[in-house]
């Protein structure tokens, strides 16, 4: 066991760093600089960065270079973005289009929308979202109403999305749509790609809990598609979005910004608990200890699972633990570390609090994370059904044509 | 990145796997636990003819001369079949302790008969319901005689050898020194000791006027010894717990998937199906814990004593969890005397308790992250 590269990796490793010396600035030599607050100017530094990374090779690094990737293994991706995360460089804004979308238009999509959208998302020119989930449907997906109706060569969708991320900003979306209600729910969904831009999509930012608007609303009124917009066929929609789904990055980075059992024990010294330092308690000790255990596990998880990819194995299931396990960790941590701050921890101002607010941050932040990507509730379903082999819940809408099914409101 | 076990290890695991799954079924475990045997002495009789207990043991005292890595994988095995064997007390505690601090002619008078299986070996901490610290304990020696009583002593009446900690006088860790006695030189006497888990023996062990030596060539040195002899089993227990864990979760889905209530598999519901998942996600956690640990222990690396910790803490919290969640999903079968679930239900609090309770060790493992975080 060791956590070396093999020689072949420490080659690529060399090559990366070279070239990223060359090109960006190192995080440690960063100080004062910061990526613009500014929208629009993140965005088109973020896509210079993607083109001058698709011109090295380093963008989509494990697809074919036919297609503007890097042709490289999982391996390559890992390291690449092992090494990134060392320097300042705008990312993130291409992690759906390039990770859900674009694979799915690769599998589905006719000849003529992967020529003309796979390179131009490789090199950061098009952006795009996905709109899937809906007021109706959230864990539940299939369980959405954005209708599209059959108009000649032409689809008319009524309905709206929520929940899109970079809906306010991308140029083009992959959109779960029902075709036909008379069937039941998993049959009657038909996928399309479709244009942002056109002046049908309605983008309202979400204000979240936290202050922030990462999401949106997105409403379509009388939007018109061409058939060729297509994605699989008519009422093939769940079977597309699976791979969508399955498409899902392997999340190599860590939960950067959050404080974790470091600074917790920072923070104890600091700050008492009936006149004695709080890091002299036990209850204080005991929960340092546990965190530290469970921030342990996750990263030699990860770590095994990057094992399986060194070898040019299939990682085993245990990478599905991991945002059970750090959404609720960073919630808790991050509520006693206000505890910590007794009356004091009401206070919310980056330049009073403890770790620059941090635990203030993600307290409110793991309030959504716990949901996004996958509540608690349908990832610990997803390990019992596909880790365990335990059955699929009774689902009473299974056999009924969408229409006549239970709803709500 | 190598955070895995070799093709080699692999197919090692697979053997002890195969030889326990056929020579100790949870029949064998109930055996022992009803009647009694100290412990499975055909089963102990094939580990030793294996050559298993000689794994970790260099070749010049008998052994196969392999690592601390052919130990985890046989650990993980004995774990999953909740053995009654005292491979723990002996190669783990007694044969690690003396091959990691014994003066060469202590080597050479031991590790040939632990390695061969002739001898079995323990250690004995413990002097009863309060934790073993340099202030509290009282057995004494002096003029090479060990005076004072130990308990519990994990296969103390089976062992040959034992390993003691003693009080040699002074203050503080130096007051502490470990002691190798032979139990056939005269002054040891055991008595059974009841516990809840009878599969595996424990008892009350008297030393009066034990001929005994000290354990490599200097006294005072005790207590830190036993903290890096600790160290090693508390990987390799994390081993057995993981094992554990395993084997509780998959007896748990097995059930859950053959049980109907209210016209369906049990397994179904979500109540079982997200208590079935945590013990997953808990038994994930303990493995890559235990893994960082291996290769720590192995490599004899600077964050041993951190990593040994973190996979005692999370090792315990997954079996114990695991078994109490194991008989909780079966319902009231599960707590008849018939049901196997009971075995691990003993074990894992057991394997939790035995070389220092998880509440001992976060304190351990947070001073030394105080120490480290103010470096």
């Amino acid at each position: 066991m060791d956590f070396n590269d093999t020689p072949e990796e420490a080659a690529y490793r060399k090559e990366v760093r070279a070239w990223l010396d060359k090109n960006a600035t190192r995080k440690a030599d960063a100080k004062g600089m910061e990526l613009p607050r500014d929208l629009d100017e993140l965005i088109a530094q973020s896509k210079a960065w993607q083109k001058k990374k698709a011109d090295a090779g380093y963008a989509c690094i494990t697809w074919p270079k036919e297609w503007g990737g890097g042709g490289g293994t999982t391996i390559h991706n890992v390291i690449y973005s092992q090494e990134e995360s060392n320097y300042l460089v705008p990312g993130g804004i291409f992690a759906i289009g390039l990770g859900m979308c674009i694979p799915t238009v690769m599998t589905w999509g006719p000849e003529e929308a992967k020529e003309r959208f796979v390179r131009p998302a490789v090199r950061g020119e098009e952006i795009w979202c996905q709109l899937f989930s809906e007021p109706a449907g959230g864990s539940d997906v299939a369980g959405l109403r954005t209708k599209a109706e059959k108009d000649g060569d032409e689809w008319v969708i009524n309905g709206q999305k929520v929940w899109t991320s970079g809906a306010h900003f991308c140029d083009y979306g992959i959109l779960l749509t029902r075709t036909d209600p008379n069937v039941p729910k998993h049959k009657g969904l038909t996928m399309f790609w479709i244009d942002m831009k056109d002046p049908a999509v309605e983008v309202r930012p979400i204000k979240q809990m936290s202050g922030g608007s990462e999401f949106n609303e997105v409403f379509f009124t009388n939007l018109r598609v061409k058939d060729s917009q297509r994605l699989g066929k008519p009422g093939d929609g769940w079977k597309v979005a699976l791979t969508t789904l399955m498409n899902e990055r392997l999340a190599v980075g860590g939960s950067q910004g959050n404080a974790d059992t470091d600074d917790l024990i920072e923070l104890a010294r600091d700050v008492t608990i009936a006149g004695e330092p709080a890091i002299r308690h036990g209850g204080v000790r005991e929960r340092i200890a546990d965190w530290y255990v469970q921030a342990q596990g996750l990263k030699f998880t990860r770590f095994r699972t990057l094992t399986a990819l060194s070898k040019g194995e299939t990682p085993g299931p245990e990478s599905s633990i991991s945002k059970i396990v750090a959404a609720k960790k960073m919630q808790d941590l991050g509520s006693f570390g206000m505890d910590l701050q007794d009356m004091g921890g009401v206070i919310r101002d980056r330049k009073m609090s403890p770790a620059d607010g941090a635990y203030t941050e993600q307290w409110i932040g793991a309030a959504g994370y716990r949901i996004a990507g996958g509540t608690d509730e349908i990832l610990r379903n997803i390990v019992a059904e596909r880790v365990l082999g335990l059955p699929g819940d009774v689902r009473v809408d299974k056999d009924l044509p969408f229409n006549q099914a239970p709803k709500g409101k | 990145m190598n955070l895995d076990f070799s093709d080699d290890q692999k197919m090692l695991k697979e053997q002890v796997r195969k030889f326990l799954a056929d020579k100790c079924p949870m029949s064998v475990t109930r055996r022992v636990l009803d009647g009694d045997e100290p412990h499975a002495k055909e089963v102990w009789k094939g580990l030793v003819d294996m050559g298993l207990t000689g794994t970790a043991i260099p070749e010049e005292f008998g052994g196969l001369g392999l690592g601390a890595l052919e130990l985890c994988v046989i650990a993980e095995e004995l774990g999953r079949a909740a053995a009654p064997v005292p491979f723990s007390s002996s190669i783990y505690l007694a044969a690690e302790a003396i091959k990691l601090f014994g003066t060469q002619k202590q080597k050479e008078t031991w590790l040939p008969k632990l390695a061969s299986g002739e001898l079995i070996g323990t250690v004995a901490i413990s002097e009863g319901t309060h934790a073993a610290h340099p202030r509290n304990i009282e057995t004494s020696f002096s003029g090479g005689k060990v005076n004072g009583v130990k308990q519990p002593v994990a296969d103390g009446g089976s062992a040959g050898v034992v390993v003691v900690a003693v009080n040699t006088g002074g203050s503080g860790e130096q007051a502490i020194s470990l002691a190798i006695v032979d139990t056939k030189a005269g002054g040891v006497s055991s008595e059974a000791l009841r516990t809840l888990d009878p599969s595996r023996e424990n008892v009350t062990m008297t030393f009066k006027d034990a001929p005994a030596e000290i354990l490599g060539d200097k006294q005072g040195q005790g207590w830190s010894q036993l903290s890096r002899v600790l160290d090693g089993a508390a990987v390799l227990f994390a081993f057995e717990q993981v094992g554990g864990t395993e084997a509780a979760l998959e007896m748990a889905r097995d059930y859950a998937l053959e049980r109907y209530a209210f016209g369906r598999q049990i397994g179904s519901y979500q109540a079982i199906k997200h208590k079935l998942a945590d013990m997953y996600v808990k038994k994930e956690l303990a493995k890559s814990n235990a893994y960082f640990g291996a290769m720590m222990l192995n490599d004899e690396g600077a964050e041993l004593p951190e990593a040994a910790a973190a996979s005692r803490i999370a090792g315990s919290d997954a079996y114990v969890f695991a078994a109490q969640e194991n008989i909780q999903t079966h319902g009231g079968i599960g707590y008849t005397w018939e049901s196997d679930c009971q075995f691990h239900y003993r074990r894992a609090k057991l394997l939790a308790l035995t070389i220092g309770a998880p509440i001992q060790w976060k304190e351990k493992l947070v001073s030394r992250l105080e120490a480290k975080n103010a470096a």
